[in-house]
């Protein structure tokens, strides 16, 4: 363990730690844009500088392990006007239109200008300019917006693992760019969106949707696979507006291009709300091709359970009874062996365990497997 | 194609070979091309956005092909201070080229600016086409530059 | 006939030897030589090498001529002046009287003390051999054999010498550090990314002497314990790489690196890593990140590059002059290399000396030396009768100092105190007619295009401070400019990441503080004092003394000027473009400028 001393304060932590981190763990707030607990620091905002007794320039606490015997000091004056500073050159270069931001409210930039005092009109000088021509269908950027604090690119490297993006050109015109400043043409995982501390990257689903404070937020959990991701949904006039991850989930706040952007089926009015259960003869579906050609039934655009006509609604007790019964008479009259059972990667290892053994147990086969499989 | 397998076959082994990578490339092909990127991606595994992001980084990388002829003007202090700048807007107008570009529509010139040549005691310096001029004034390099395009089109 | 036992001509072919056609006049003397009408005795004894930089580059092309050990020196030689010198004085044993060096060009020696250009002009570069003729590699081999490390490093420390890339720490002592580091792989990088405009004592050394800095690095791999090498070169430098390459290859071949050096179990191995034009990788930190092939990005230190530098290895990094100071050191001693310099700045140092003064070229000083030595005995004063302004150090990262300061001593300290820097030793001289204010936007446009774009205060701090002053210097200064500047100049220096943020506005810093009434005309009376702002002039013909030549009208580009001929000509303020060409032109003083 380090003793050190933050703002007179007594601090233990251990080595290794850097001053941010150790000032996190006691309470004591210091500003940042770039730092993100779960990447590589980078330094480059240089907004969490502080000031270290016999190192005569202050350093990045983000990136400066503590050292047995240090004395920090995170706020003075010229802490305080030097970050004010930084500020006012980031908004300098920065469109501030707060008003149609997608990020208003949960903008870290947007926090921090509004703490310090700074509207962004203070020193002025010319903008970067970006050609937008993004045409994927998930993420938008307005690298107008971006800081450069290299999150984007950091998450998608050491996270994801698939590096989209990198830095591209340098100082003035640095800019976060694909290959040859093509369309973005990834995974589109979103981490990128959920670490940006500013509106550069959102989700497209999401424009005009709902900022925080007019939405709900509800805690649940990603219906796609098994993995369970908790999602925050939120919610405006009864539609979803956008989902995230909070940080502190068992998913550390990561989902996949399913869990961030794969809502949309939850308002769709194609969407499965009650058990239906078949009137029709069965020769019907065949006349629709069902079963005959795969051809007919994929570029079919309406979904064959939705016609009403060869289904009526009916309640889950009425529909498991109906699943029980058939089941029991299919036993009876072929055997155990002329069951299979299918299961889904969507549900839980225990929903799988239980199938299988309501397959095994109660029907009497072994003929049960999983569709990740296939 | 066969090109591009040769240099990626030399840096196959070891790290931290992008740079080279990359000279090599422009060396052959006079720019950095898509081609040589995705290839280079492809063959060694290594992201096409970072290998588009050093390209980018570093002032010796072009991703177009620069004129037939280079005009290299020495930007250095010593340069400066002995009226560099004249000499360059001179011969943006010269050439007609514009600020933010540096090849001639027809891609016969390139005027390219470079910090320092280390020849600031010949101040103010310029190169043509690699060949040192010390102690360059406008009117010596534009004669240059109107013998070289008679001398094309004599061709 | 007069016997010749020895003859040599020696002819500048370094950076500025070539720019002023070094390459025609060793043409011109192989072909004389070569020719029938010469004695074919004398032919099979003149030997025509190829030498670095001899320093005083202004009067390039430089020839020495040896004969029977008597040197004569020739000045401005142009491939025509061949002829009569081989006539006359190789042949005929009379020099030219009226081509030899004056007066002042023994004065620009005396004030010197070369140390680590001793030999860069002696030795031919491409041939190790002349090298070891002159002591090379001994103090390598020496150490390797004799001594262990830390005597290396005590000697090293012993002597002062302080890093010459720009920072001045202390070479033994970062050699030290990286000794003690336990990591088995560990390397040494010579920097000769030599990036700062104005300053070639790098390349010159390199060009000149490549020898001397493989020598350096190999003791300095020694003393580290490092197996392996790298020098990160410009690719602007195209012959410096091109005689390094070759330098190395023949130190391969000496048995000087690679396996078992000097039959001793020491290893060492070198490679040529090329920089691709990013002044940042000077950056200690950059240099690294370029070399394991990224972006020149810097990185956060702590760690140190002796701690965790190259491949998270233990990593030092010096500066070519630097490197090639230590077998020098070796070979006369410590306390002959700290005999020279003051207390805390020991030994010579190379600097670049341009701009407006006579003498330009390279130089080498013991630190410590007055300024105004340097200007007036070495620099044999300002050019064209101006008035000295300031002298520049330090490159961008340095600063002006006014020439009321010329006693001011030239060591680290001394210019730190007076606002500038040592720096990598660029030293450029200003006269009057150089505007301080633009020569302040001239080193911040050129941080500003380097900045690698990383952090804020630098990428968008030097943008700002750039916009600033070109404002000023166009007429659109504000009131209050000036205190945000500094307070601009104060937050980009406490909150950079890197040497290049940090340093960048020193030339801004320097110039208000020395020059601050430059900063007010521009500002409030829209004027510049050195008349070298375009936008705040006015050209104006003077009726009474224009004689209606035309060469004005003739040599202006952009149609502003008219007139008849024989008659006063007048120029069109709103077409005019401020280029100057009239004022140049006019033979009879008659175009004003204000």
């Amino acid at each position: 363990m380090q003793k050190i001393s933050i703002d007179g304060k007594t601090i233990e932590a251990p080595r290794n730690t850097t001053i941010l981190e150790a000032a996190r763990m006691s309470g004591i707030y210091i500003p940042t844009l770039c730092h993100h607990p779960k990447l590589t620091p980078y330094g480059g905002c240089r907004l969490c500088i502080v000031e270290v007794k016999g190192i005569p320039k202050p350093v990045a606490s983000c990136t400066t392990a503590v050292n047995d015997g240090m004395e920090i000091i995170t706020f003075s004056p010229m802490l305080e006007d030097t970050r004010k500073l930084v500020l006012e050159l980031l908004l300098s270069d920065h469109p501030n239109d707060c008003m149609t931001c997608e990020k208003a409210g949960s903008c870290p930039l947007q926090w921090l200008a509004y703490a310090y005092g700074v509207r962004g009109n203070e020193i002025g000088g010319e903008r970067r300019v970006f050609a937008k021509k993004d045409g994927n269908p998930f993420i938008e950027r307005e690298l107008e917006k971006c800081i450069l604090c290299g999150r984007c690119v950091n998450v998608c490297r050491e996270i994801q693992g698939v590096e989209a993006i990198d830095f591209g050109y340098r100082g003035f015109n640095a800019k976060i760019s694909t290959s040859y400043e093509d369309d973005l043409n990834c995974e589109f995982c979103g981490q990128c969106i959920a670490v940006c501390p500013t509106g550069a990257l959102t989700g497209k689903l999401w424009a005009r949707k709902g900022r925080p404070g007019e939405t709900k937020e509800i805690e649940t959990v990603c219906p796609y696979c098994g993995t369970g991701c908790n999602i925050t949904v939120y919610v405006k006039n009864n539609e979803i507006a956008r989902t995230s991850s909070r940080e502190d989930s068992w998913n550390e706040g990561w989902l996949c291009v399913k869990g961030r952007f794969g809502y949309k089926f939850v308002n769709s009015p194609e969407r499965l709300k009650k058990p239906l259960i078949r009137i029709a003869p069965k020769k019907d579906m065949e006349n629709r091709g069902y079963g005959d050609t795969e051809k007919n039934f994929t570029h079919s655009s309406i979904h064959p359970f939705t016609v009403s006509s060869n289904f009526r609604e009916a309640s889950w007790d009425e529909a498991l009874e109906f699943i029980a019964a058939r089941l029991k008479e299919i036993k009876a009259r072929y055997g155990p062996d002329a069951i299979a059972g299918l299961s889904s990667a969507r549900c839980t290892n225990e929903e799988n365990y239980l199938f299988q053994k309501l397959i095994r147990a109660s029907v009497g086969t072994n003929n049960v497997d999983h569709c990740a499989r296939l | 194609m066969e090109i591009l397998e040769g240099i990626a076959n030399k840096y196959r082994e070891g790290e931290g070979n992008i740079i080279s990578l990359l000279q090599d490339t422009q060396e052959a092909f006079g720019c950095i091309t898509r081609e040589a990127i995705n290839y280079f991606s492809e063959e060694l595994g290594i992201p096409p956005s970072r290998l588009y992001g050093v390209a980018t980084f570093y002032a010796q990388f072009r991703l177009k092909p620069a004129g037939r002829h280079i005009i290299t003007a020495c930007c250095g202090t010593a340069c400066h201070v002995r009226g560099a700048e004249r000499i360059i807007s001179g011969l943006q107008r010269e050439l007609d080229i514009t600020e933010n570009e540096d090849t001639t529509p027809d891609r016969e010139f390139t005027l390219e600016k470079v910090a320092c040549l280390g020849t600031c005691s010949f101040a103010p310096v310029a190169l043509i086409d690699g060949n040192v001029r010390g102690k360059a004034n406008l009117d010596t390099i534009v004669k240059e530059i109107k013998k070289i395009k008679k001398d094309d089109r004599e061709k | 006939m007069i016997v010749r036992n020895d003859i040599a001509i020696k002819i500048c072919m370094g950076p500025a030897g070539i720019a002023a056609g070094g390459k025609a006049v060793l043409e011109a003397f192989r072909q004389e030589l070569s020719r029938s009408d010469i004695p074919a005795t004398l032919q099979d004894k003149c030997s025509s090498h190829q030498v670095g930089c001899l320093g005083l580059c202004a009067r390039d092309v430089l020839v020495k001529v040896f004969i029977n050990g008597d040197k004569t020196i020739y000045q401005y030689v142009k491939p025509g002046m061949v002829e009569r010198i081989v006539a006359e004085h190789i042949i005929g044993g009379t020099p030219v009287q009226e081509w030899l060096v004056d007066e002042a060009y023994e004065n620009f020696y005396k004030k010197q003390v070369k140390v680590v250009l001793a030999d860069v002009g002696r030795v031919d570069p491409e041939d190790i051999n002349d090298y070891i003729r002159t002591g090379g590699y001994e103090s390598a081999r020496e150490m390797l054999l004799e001594r262990s490390p830390l005597d290396v490093i005590a000697e090293i420390k012993a002597s002062g010498l302080r890093g010459r890339g720009g920072a001045g720490f202390l070479t033994g002592l970062k050699w030290e550090l990286a000794r003690m580091s336990g990591e088995k792989d560990k390397y040494i990088i010579c920097n000769a990314d030599e990036g700062d405009p104005g300053a070639f004592m790098d390349r010159a050394v390199i060009e000149g002497n490549p020898h001397s800095v493989i020598e350096g690095m190999i003791i300095g791999a020694f003393a580290v314990g490092a197996e392996k090498g790298y020098v990160y070169i410009r690719a602007e430098y195209p012959l410096a790489v091109e005689r390094l390459k070759s330098a190395i290859n023949q130190a391969y071949e000496a048995g000087y690196l690679g396996k078992e050096i000097f039959r001793t179990p020491v290893n060492f191995d070198v490679k040529i890593k090329l920089g691709a034009g990013a002044f940042v990788c000077g950056e200690e930190t950059a240099l690294i990140a370029s070399i394991e092939g990224e972006r020149g990005m810097p990185r956060p230190k702590p760690p140190f590059p002796v701690n965790k530098g190259l491949w998270q290895q233990p990593t030092v990094i010096n500066n070519v002059e630097t490197l090639a100071n230590i077998p020098y050191i070796i070979r006369n001693g410590c306390g002959w290399y700290a005999s020279y310099g003051t207390e805390s700045s020991r030994g010579t140092k190379v600097f670049a000396l341009t701009g407006k003064i006579k003498n330009t070229g390279l130089i080498e000083v013991p630190m410590g030396i007055p300024l105004k030595d340097i200007i007036y005995d070495i620099g044999g004063g300002i050019e064209g009768g101006k008035a000295l302004k300031a002298v520049q150090t330090g490159g961008p990262s340095g600063g002006c100092i006014p020439a009321d300061m010329l006693d001011l001593k030239v060591d680290y300290e001394s210019l730190s105190r007076a606002g500038s820097i040592v720096g990598s030793g660029g030293m450029i001289v200003l006269d009057e007619d150089d505007c301080m204010v633009n020569m302040a936007k001239y080193f911040i446009q050129f941080t500003q295009a380097e900045s690698c774009g990383k952090c804020v205060p630098c990428r968008v701090g030097t943008k700002r401070l750039l916009e600033m002053l070109d404002r000023i210097t166009k007429g659109h200064g504000k009131e209050g400019d000036i205190e945000r500047l500094e307070r601009m100049c104060t937050g980009i220096k406490t909150s950079s990441l890197c040497g290049l943020g940090q340093t960048a506005p020193n030339p801004v810093l320097s110039t208000l503080k020395h020059f601050r009434e430059e900063y007010e005309a521009h500002i409030r009376d829209k004027k510049c004092p050195a008349k070298a702002c375009k936008e705040l002039l006015t050209y104006r013909i003077r009726e009474d003394l224009c004689k209606g030549c035309g060469a004005c009208l003739k040599a202006c580009p952009s149609g502003a000027i008219t007139g008849e001929k024989k008659k006063p000509h007048k120029i069109y303020s709103d077409i005019c473009i401020r280029c100057g060409a009239c004022f140049e032109v006019c033979k009879f003083n008659s175009v004003e400028r204000e």
